[in-house]
């Protein structure tokens, strides 16, 4: 659905997207994933036919972004960060304006139109002004104007961001509602690992404009690894113990803690505690987050709140 | 392996035109301060200026009164006000991201300029029929014909500035940016177009400066149709509209392409 070959752009000396090579397969959820500033949504643009690349090119639904943008733009629907709809009209009114935009047939708009309403439930409140609307009500609002043309592949450039925790799991809700129901290919950018690990059947982790691991969720934790089983423990034949067992990847102690490396700590745990004498144990699984500091050597939050104050700084 | 797109047709391209008309329209409905505001100043020209100046010097221009001389000028005036200070609203569609899901969407931005131009000109032409209806209360005789003629010029003038605040607003990012094209383009509009005073008597300098302007043929055909002054200069003022309003227009469309979506 989507071939990106050697996509470059560079603005001056920096370079926002370094020779991006990419294949998303037609009705696959894929995540983006990476700091501020990473070059996703430089990425989301040039694909969007919105900037033109410094070189290389794409290709979606397979027309080509540079010969071809307005095929490009009728094959695409697209959330921006901020939401984009005139608060001033309401949000029927918006939604009409777009479906004359796409040229969707006249007989096919007012159906398609309340359609989208209902998959976003805002059905209810179409006829009122889009300031009225709170911040998850207008990118619900984004979503169904992206869709009211049935394109073949749906861009949300974070589609959570500044939204409250309540908003942003409504938020998942519809964006799942829309993989289910939609036939449509999705791109997420975001750098909320939940909402990648959720959502994405890939992700490709994005940093200073490369792809540096491209995996399914589970594929990038598993290969950190497996998961971790902390135990407490006096037992000075731990050692010995453990090193029977098959599931025991990796022992090392730290903090007077004996920490293991095991394929599936669910099971290997009830085993380990019957054959050591623990005062506590417990485990955890790899995060998206973990494979974010492994491959990085940062914290995706951390490198995340940089870039969010220079964008507020940007918009005052 | 993909599905065709298909080719977009003459009635698709006019939808896409009248869909960004129609948004303009609307908002411009809404917001009735902006309509009372734009429309007030041009009153208070007419009346207090109007009569200030009138009576400070009570003999006639071309047989009519100093009031009714500058009631083409003010017509004028609130349409270089209206339609220069459009432009700012390609800002604020910039400010706010509705331009950038403008352009996503498969819409030349020769369609958008138009959409865009038609919305800010039907503003003006709205303020514009206000002040003439309130032309007819000052003892204004109008005819079919000069009627005719006046709204050719309202429609023409209005465009054609619409097209330029437009442009200008194109190359522009921040709307304090924007404040420098009030001092030095839509006060200088104003001031040399003849509004306020005849253009036969002026020093060779000034003369030159109120021919360059286009509202200086706004004004006259305007005084021409209405006034009966000047009106053996008729054709070819309404001529040289026609071509400014043209020349404004290419500007707006060659402006709108080269502007950065993002």
């Amino acid at each position: 659905m989507i071939r990106i070959r050697d996509l470059v752009k560079r603005y001056g000396t920096i370079t926002a997207v370094d020779g991006l090579n990419l294949d998303i397969e037609e009705n696959e959820v894929f995540g983006l994933l990476g700091s501020n500033g990473a070059g996703k949504t430089t990425t989301i643009h040039m694909l969007a036919t919105l900037l033109k690349p410094t070189s290389g090119t794409a290709t979606v639904n397979g027309y080509d972004i540079i010969k071809e943008p307005s095929k490009v733009r009728s094959s695409i629907g697209i959330v921006f960060q901020a939401p984009s709809s005139d608060d001033m009209l309401t949000g029927y009114e918006n939604l009409k304006l777009h479906s004359m935009l796409y040229s969707v047939p006249r007989h096919a708009r007012e159906n398609r139109i309340t359609e989208v309403l209902e998959l976003v439930g805002l059905l209810d409140r179409k006829d009122d002004q889009v300031k009225t609307y709170s911040g998850g009500m207008r990118r619900r609002l984004e979503i169904a104007r992206g869709l009211l043309h049935k394109p073949k592949v749906m861009f949300l450039d974070e589609p959570t961001l500044g939204l409250d925790p309540g908003s942003r799991e409504t938020m998942w809700k519809y964006i799942q509602t829309l993989v289910d129901e939609q036939k449509v290919t999705v791109i997420l950018t975001t750098h909320y690992m939940e909402e990648a690990d959720m959502l994405c059947d890939r992700i490709g982790i994005i940093d200073k404009g490369k792809i540096i691991a491209l995996d399914t969720p589970a594929g990038l934790k598993a290969g950190l690894g497996g998961d971790v089983v902390k135990l407490r423990t006096k037992d000075r034949d731990v050692d010995r113990i453990v090193g029977q067992f098959d599931f025991v990847q990796k022992v090392e102690h730290s903090d007077g803690l004996v920490v293991l490396s095991v394929k599936n700590a669910k099971r290997a745990l009830p085993v380990l505690l019957q054959h050591i004498e623990a005062e506590s144990a417990e485990f955890s699984s790899p995060t998206l987050n973990d494979v974010f500091i492994q491959l990085t050597g940062r914290n995706i939050k951390e490198a995340a709140e940089g870039g969010f104050m220079e964008r507020i700084a940007q918009y005052d | 392996m993909h599905s065709t797109i298909r080719e977009f047709t003459i009635e698709d391209r006019f939808a896409k035109i009248y869909a960004l008309w129609l948004r303009e329209f609307k908002v411009f409905l809404r917001e009735k301060s902006r309509l009372v505001a734009s429309t007030f100043t041009p009153i208070l020209w007419l009346f207090v200026i109007g009569n200030g100046i009138g009576s400070a010097n009570p003999s006639t221009i071309g047989g009519v009164n100093y009031q009714q001389f500058i009631f083409p000028g003010i017509v004028s005036m609130s349409i270089i006000f209206t339609s220069v200070f459009f432009g700012s609203y390609i800002i604020w569609d910039r400010k706010f991201d509705f331009l950038k899901s403008v352009m996503v969407a498969p819409v030349s931005r020769g369609e958008v300029f138009v959409g865009k131009a038609l919305g800010g000109m039907t503003n003006s032409v709205i303020q514009a029929a206000i002040l003439l209806a309130i032309g007819a209360g000052i003892g204004i005789g109008f005819t079919p014909l000069s009627i005719l003629q006046t709204i050719a010029v309202v429609l023409l003038l209005s465009f054609g500035l619409t097209s330029l605040g437009l442009a200008l607003g194109s190359y522009m990012y921040s709307l304090e940016g924007f404040q420098m094209i009030v001092s030095f383009v839509v006060f200088p509009l104003f001031f040399l177009s003849g509004a306020l005073f005849p253009l036969s008597h002026l020093p060779s300098w000034l003369g030159a400066l109120t021919a360059a302007d286009p509202a200086t043929y706004g004004v006259s055909v305007m005084r021409s149709a209405i006034l009966g002054i000047g009106s053996e200069a008729i054709g070819v003022n309404a001529a040289i509209l026609v071509a400014y309003t043209a020349g404004l227009g290419a500007f707006g469309i060659y402006s709108f392409g080269r502007m950065k979506a993002v």
